[in-house]
């Protein structure tokens, strides 16, 4: 609860946060400071200077550009969770976050830049095929998700970037989507997540995108549960058959603790994507 | 009589928290006031090697930086332990750690600064060299050959043993049973996590050579005495404790704290007020944990399902020092309620307590007796499912009847009154039991886990009388006191013993002398937790504010007598022709209304007094002692229903119904509040809560990101009713309500998952019964 | 280092200087003395230190002062207005919603956002909305009722 010391500046635009990230080697950006402050509080991260982007105002909001949705990265879970204009899929998982407090605060740019592997957002945006757009000193770019998260709390900005707008694509029709999370009891983080997009012809799958999180470093895409999908009539046995392909995705080791062994996590994941196909296809 | 006991009355206290203006000490502030912070032992076993603290002494704003030497030299006492069994083996617990670590989070130094934040940033300059050591956290392993010894002075990590009941016998019953059940079982440990956390502010006067401790106690007084006898060696006379509001307790704001002695002591060192307040994190580490105990248990029954015989053996986990009352946990409060509300014709239990390279273990909600009731309920349900018997019936079948009290049992108690078949019924209607067995036989068809869960369970509140509680092992008789001060205008001042930290008695104390004196409520205000303002009593725990309850009633009736007096010589009438109307606080001529005095009229000629009798001494104050003729046993049925998801193991709470009796009721509304928060906390045990360590004596579950306490998500709303049989212990009648959810619905939670589980064959799963643990037991019954 | 700030509390603007790392709930109890806004926990479980920060129900104990420059906040001494109650607070006393107190500035000013949000909000949103707000006196079950008297008071209540 009490933070070491460390000097602070605001940033005005991302052109001046750039430059203030060039100055100051080991700075930390604040966004809405809901993954950073608490681990301030316990000291187990001390940055001796935080660049505050909290205030620029072209990062915060969502917008319809063409077949996509733009999302900046000071947009908060709450905005996200109200919002008509995203995916479903976004809505839903976002009232899953955490609290309505930490909802209200935390932001989504800083939630994914943080990449906690028991977060929502890195298996959500997965599943959509979201881009990461990127401001750094050398110009922009733009990044998959799937590229974007590299590992436990590992992406792949680089020092001196910035995360300057998230894009998501819109579904279209006959495409449904659904989160499942298991719910750590305490933390409320996700021991297993697991988002579906799902697009159905005449009862038949013509479309999945499946990526699961919680359980490994960092969330993956399920491209065997998507082959296992694609093309079926989809009832009870097809889903279970397509959520059991989901082992074949799991790349390093599996997380565990305490409290939920890797096990347990492995048996989950089978039993959340079907949960979270079967709502996205609405059976 | 009664305008006010037995009815709702809003809590008075109430309007200041709800507007931010609670009294916590964390709010405190005092000028030149000085911020402490701890450094802490990041492991359970070790050797202190050295300690530097050069670099944070020299840091611009700290004021002072202490070792656990530097406080030893001082003179400072180390930490006193209040129940003692013969023979036990009682190691010294220093403050702060001197040369050795035995749990992880003791305090190796002390930094005061002139801001927390500059007192945190010098912790981190303080450089502790450890060697460590391996380290036994099971309270079984301990006691094993070649574990890590914890303490000399307790060969084979073993501090005390302690037997009650008829060995021979239980013996007997058992190789002469139809039917016995053997069961080992985990009561796991808890962290009390009261939303509080720990603090202490202290004030040393100079000019006076008083010191003042605010600290977040149960039992400021027994705080005063402790620190006066055994650490702080300063005379009661010139100490005053305050615990003002305190955020909730549920036992672990009862011992004396470390801190308490470090705090003052540096108050006096360094002429400053000095405040120290702990983190959520420290909390974890320090505050005495609760439960933690390895048992075997049998019970032994006839075929039709009638009791035989109770055998128990417990290995108590008590950490790496013994807390202030923590051998009177598992042996006194536990072994003793071992008869549940059964006949039972022979009992025998045993406890040994283990020291461990863990945090201390003391009394939390319940203690001792949630413990008891799971061993028995437990075994019960077991029996009953191993003999094709419904729960209910084979309860039934074994209770003790209502013309059986006082009732003798087989561990020492004498249970004052009680109807136990009047309870099991209504728990039985109220909950719409036969229909929910009805409803699980047609889900089950389904194929679906769901399970219904029963318990009854017996509490001994009060912890007195003295004599008994002496007798036990305990240094203190547990009496209780009450003071009424009437003043002049007819307002008065209540000053009691026990102390209020959530449990609402500046109103229900308040309700008590209102209709003991027939005074408005308004008139009376109840004033707690100050050494300086009331007598020596005892403190609050163990459902025990009946005792102070009591005292006031006692108190009440002494003012009662003299204001008869003074009306009966005003009115020149005989004191034995004189009626006192408690409704209307008038007191008049038997025979005669109109010939009356009202209760402010007498309170004014006390301050005149021209107009008393002769010899009678002016004022209007009367105090009792009263130290109660025996335990009070409140009881209850706690009745639950929950569906198991067969995918994950997660047990969804559907229903949830509690019957129980304690005794008269002064507030209806906050007996309903204890009961419901009881039930969450015990939930909480059965499904949630562990305080797990590694091998090596982490606090696995260190934070509140990791220990899962109850949602208001994942509870529901709770049937909550009541029998009556009032206490022939106690003036009032009243029992005791502030553990009895708690007891109850541990096990009734813990059954009604082994219920739903039983169709897989799955016997008994310890708990938290956790979404994993239920689904690898899925997995493994093959279903 | 300080940065000087400004924050409007219960229609009190304050100007202030504050080291960077002050954390918005010490600001707010340390420097300007409310001490209506508990700290239960330190990792942003427990909600004793939720505020309205620009209308919204934050958890100071996660949130710089410095970024709430500017900002307009009410604290639970603010929510009462002409000395009476707030229908939140008037709940919680009618129906016996605190025992101990000490989370019970954040739960009304978490549940009043909950139900300014959402009027007619049933038992099932008020205890998903209440998974940052943690009580271990009540069993939440008088919470919850208290919370569902405040929606009908406030107008709404399902």
């Amino acid at each position: 609860m009490y933070p070491s010391k460390f000097d602070y500046y605001r940033a005005g635009s991302v052109s001046e946060a750039l430059s203030l990230m060039q100055q100051h080697e080991d700075a930390k950006l604040l966004a809405g400071g809901h993954s950073l402050v608490p681990v301030m509080n316990l000291r187990l991260a001390t940055p001796p200077v935080l660049i505050d982007i909290g205030r620029i105002g072209d990062l915060k909001g969502i917008s319809s550009v063409g077949g996509s949705v733009k999302i900046g990265p000071l947009t908060t879970h709450a905005m996200i969770e109200a919002s008509a204009d995203v995916p479903a899929l976004m809505s839903q998982a976002a009232s899953g976050i955490a609290d309505p407090q930490v909802r209200n605060r935390g932001t989504i740019g800083g939630n994914i830049a943080h990449a906690d592997p028991a977060s929502d957002w890195p298996t959500v945006l997965t599943a959509l095929g979201a881009t990461i757009n990127i401001a750094g000193s050398n110009g922009e770019r733009s990044v998959g998700a799937t590229d974007f998260f590299q590992g436990l709390f590992e992406t792949s900005l680089e020092e001196n970037e910035i995360i300057t707008s998230i894009s998501v694509p819109s579904h279209g029709e006959g495409t449904g989507s659904s989160y499942a999370k298991l719910f750590h009891p305490a933390s409320g983080y996700a021991i297993v997540g697991a988002a579906a997009v799902i697009t159905m012809s005449g009862g038949q799958c013509t479309g999945a995108s499946v990526a699961v999180g919680g359980l490994t470093e960092c969330a993956t895409k399920a491209p065997s549960v998507e082959a296992a999908l694609t093309g079926k009539a989809l009832n009870e046995a097809t889903i279970a058959a397509a959520a059991d392909a989901v082992a074949g995705d799991l790349t390093g080791d599996i997380l565990s603790d305490f409290q939920t062994s890797a096990a347990y996590r492995k048996a989950m994941v089978k039993v959340y994507v079907k949960r979270a196909v079967s709502a996205a296809a609405g059976i | 009589m009664g305008n006010y006991i037995g009815k709702v009355v809003k809590r008075v206290e109430d309007p200041r928290f709800i507007q931010g203006k609670g009294r916590y000490i964390a709010n405190l502030n005092l000028p030149g006031m000085s911020y402490a912070a701890i450094k802490r032992s990041p492991h359970a076993h070790a050797n202190i090697k050295s300690i530097n603290v050069e670099k944070a002494r020299n840091m611009e704003g700290v004021i002072a930086v202490m070792t656990g030497k530097d406080l030893a030299e001082s003179g400072l006492g180390t930490l006193p332990c209040g129940f003692t069994p013969p023979d036990i083996k009682l190691p010294p617990y220093p403050a702060l750690a001197i040369d050795k670590i035995r749990y992880m989070g003791h305090g190796v130094a002390v930094v005061v600064a002139e801001s927390r934040y500059l007192a945190q940033d010098a912790l981190d300059l303080i450089e502790v060299n450890y060697e460590v050591l391996d380290a036994v956290v099971d309270a079984k392993k301990a006691r094993e050959e070649g574990a890590p010894q914890v303490h000399e002075e307790t060969p084979n990590n073993t501090s005390f043993y302690w037997p009650i009941g008829d060995k021979e016998a239980v013996e007997k019953a058992i190789s002469e049973a139809d039917h016995v059940v053997d069961l080992n079982l985990i009561n796991q440990r808890l962290v009390p996590n009261a939303m509080e956390p720990r603090a202490v502010v202290a004030q040393w006067d100079d000019f006076s050579g008083e010191m003042t401790v605010w600290t977040t106690t149960q039992n400021p007084h027994v705080i005063r005495v402790l620190m006066s006898a055994f650490t702080l060696f300063i005379p009661e006379n010139k100490l005053r404790v305050i615990s003002p509001d305190v955020g909730g307790g549920f036992g672990s704001k009862i011992f004396h704290y470390p801190e308490e002695i470090i705090i003052p002591w540096l108050s006096k060192a360094l002429n400053r007020s000095v405040k120290w307040v702990s983190l959520r994190s420290e909390s974890f580490v320090t505050d005495a944990h609760g439960r933690d105990h390895v048992t075997n248990c049998k019970l032994a029954l006839k075929s039709d399902g009638t009791f035989t015989g109770l055998y128990v053996s417990i290995h108590a986990n008590m950490g790496g020092y013994l807390s202030l009352f923590a051998p009177m946990v598992p042996s006194a409060l536990c072994l003793t309620l071992l008869n549940g509300i059964y006949t039972i014709p022979a009992i025998y239990g045993e406890t040994y307590g283990v020291m461990t390279h863990t945090v201390p273990v003391d009394a939390y909600r319940g203690a001792g007796r949630p413990e008891a009731s799971y061993m028995v309920e437990r075994l019960i349900n077991i029996a009953a499912q191993e003999l094709n018997m419904d729960p209910l019936e084979i309860r039934r079948k074994n209770l003790i009847q209502p013309d059986a009290f006082p009732f003798q049992t087989q561990v020492a108690l004498v249970y004052d009154s009680g109807n136990y078949p009047g309870l099991l019924d209504k728990a039985e209607e109220v909950s719409g039991y036969q229909a929910m067995r009805a409803a699980q036989k047609q889900a089950r068809g389904e194929g679906k886990l769901v399970g219904i869960g029963v318990s009854t369970c017996i509490e001994a509140c009060g912890v007195a009388p003295s004599k008994a509680v002496i007798s036990l092992g305990a240094g203190v008789g547990l009496w209780e006191s009450g003071s009424i001060r009437v003043h002049p205008t007819g307002m008065i001042s209540v000053f009691t013993g026990n102390h209020s930290h959530g449990q609402g008695h500046e109103t229900t104390f308040a309700q008590v002398v209102a209709d003991e004196l027939g005074v408005p409520i308004e008139n009376i205000e109840v004033i707690h937790g100050d050494t300086g303002r009331s007598s020596m009593g005892l403190g609050t725990y163990g459902s025990r504010s009946n005792v102070g309850m009591a005292a006031l009633s006692k108190t009440a009736e002494k003012i009662r007598e003299k204001v008869i007096k003074i009306a009966a010589h005003q009115l020149e009438a005989s004191v034995e022709d004189m009626v006192y109307d408690q409704e209307k606080g008038e007191i008049h001529v038997k025979g005669s209304p109109d010939k009356k005095k009202a209760f402010g009229e007498i309170a004014f000629a006390c301050l005149t007094a021209h107009e008393l009798p002769d010899g009678m001494e002016p004022g209007l104050e009367e105090t009792s002692f009263y130290d109660p003729e025996n335990f009070v046993f409140p009881n209850s049925a706690h009745i639950c229903l929950v569906e198991i998801d067969r995918n994950t193991g997660e047990v969804e709470i559907k229903k949830y119904t509690a019957i129980d009796d304690v005794g008269k009721v002064i507030n209806p509304m906050i007996v309903e509040g204890q009961i419901q928060g009881g039930i969450a906390q015990g939930v909480g045990q059965a499904l949630w809560e562990h305080g797990a360590y590694d091998d090596q004596g982490q606090l696995l579950a260190g934070s509140m990101m990791d220990y899962a306490m109850p949602k208001a998500g994942k509870l529901v709303d709770y049937q909550v009713d009541r029998t009556e049989t009032p206490s022939p212990h106690n003036p009032l009648g009243v029992k005791g309500v502030g553990e009895m959810g708690t007891i109850a619905s541990t096990v009734s939670m813990a059954n009604a998952v082994m219920d739903a589980l039983s169709p897989l064959g799955i016997k008994h799963l310890d708990m938290p019964l956790t979404a994993e643990k239920i689904w690898n037991a899925i997995q493994n019954s093959g279903s | 280092m300080t940065v000087n700030i400004s924050v409007t509390i219960n229609g009190t603007t304050y100007q202030k200087d504050v080291e960077p790392r002050t954390l918005l709930v010490h600001f707010i109890r340390d420097t300007l003395g409310l001490t209506g806004t508990n700290i239960g926990c330190d990792t942003v479980q427990c909600g004793a230190c939720t505020i309205h920060m620009d209308g919204m129900a934050i958890k100071s104990c996660a949130t710089l002062a410095v970024q709430a420059d500017g900002s307009q906040i009410t604290t639970i001494e603010g929510l009462a207005k002409d000395g009476e109650l707030h229908p939140m607070q008037q709940a919680f006393w009618d129906n016996h919603g605190l025992q101990c107190g000490y989370c019970t500035p954040g739960m009304i000013m978490a549940a009043t956002k909950l139900v300014e949000n959402n009027p007619g909000i049933t038992e099932e949103e008020i205890r998903h909305g209440l998974e940052g707000n943690l009580c271990r006196c009540t069993g939440y079950a008088n919470i919850v009722k208290s919370i569902k008297a405040a929606a009908q008071a406030m107008g709404g209540g399902a």
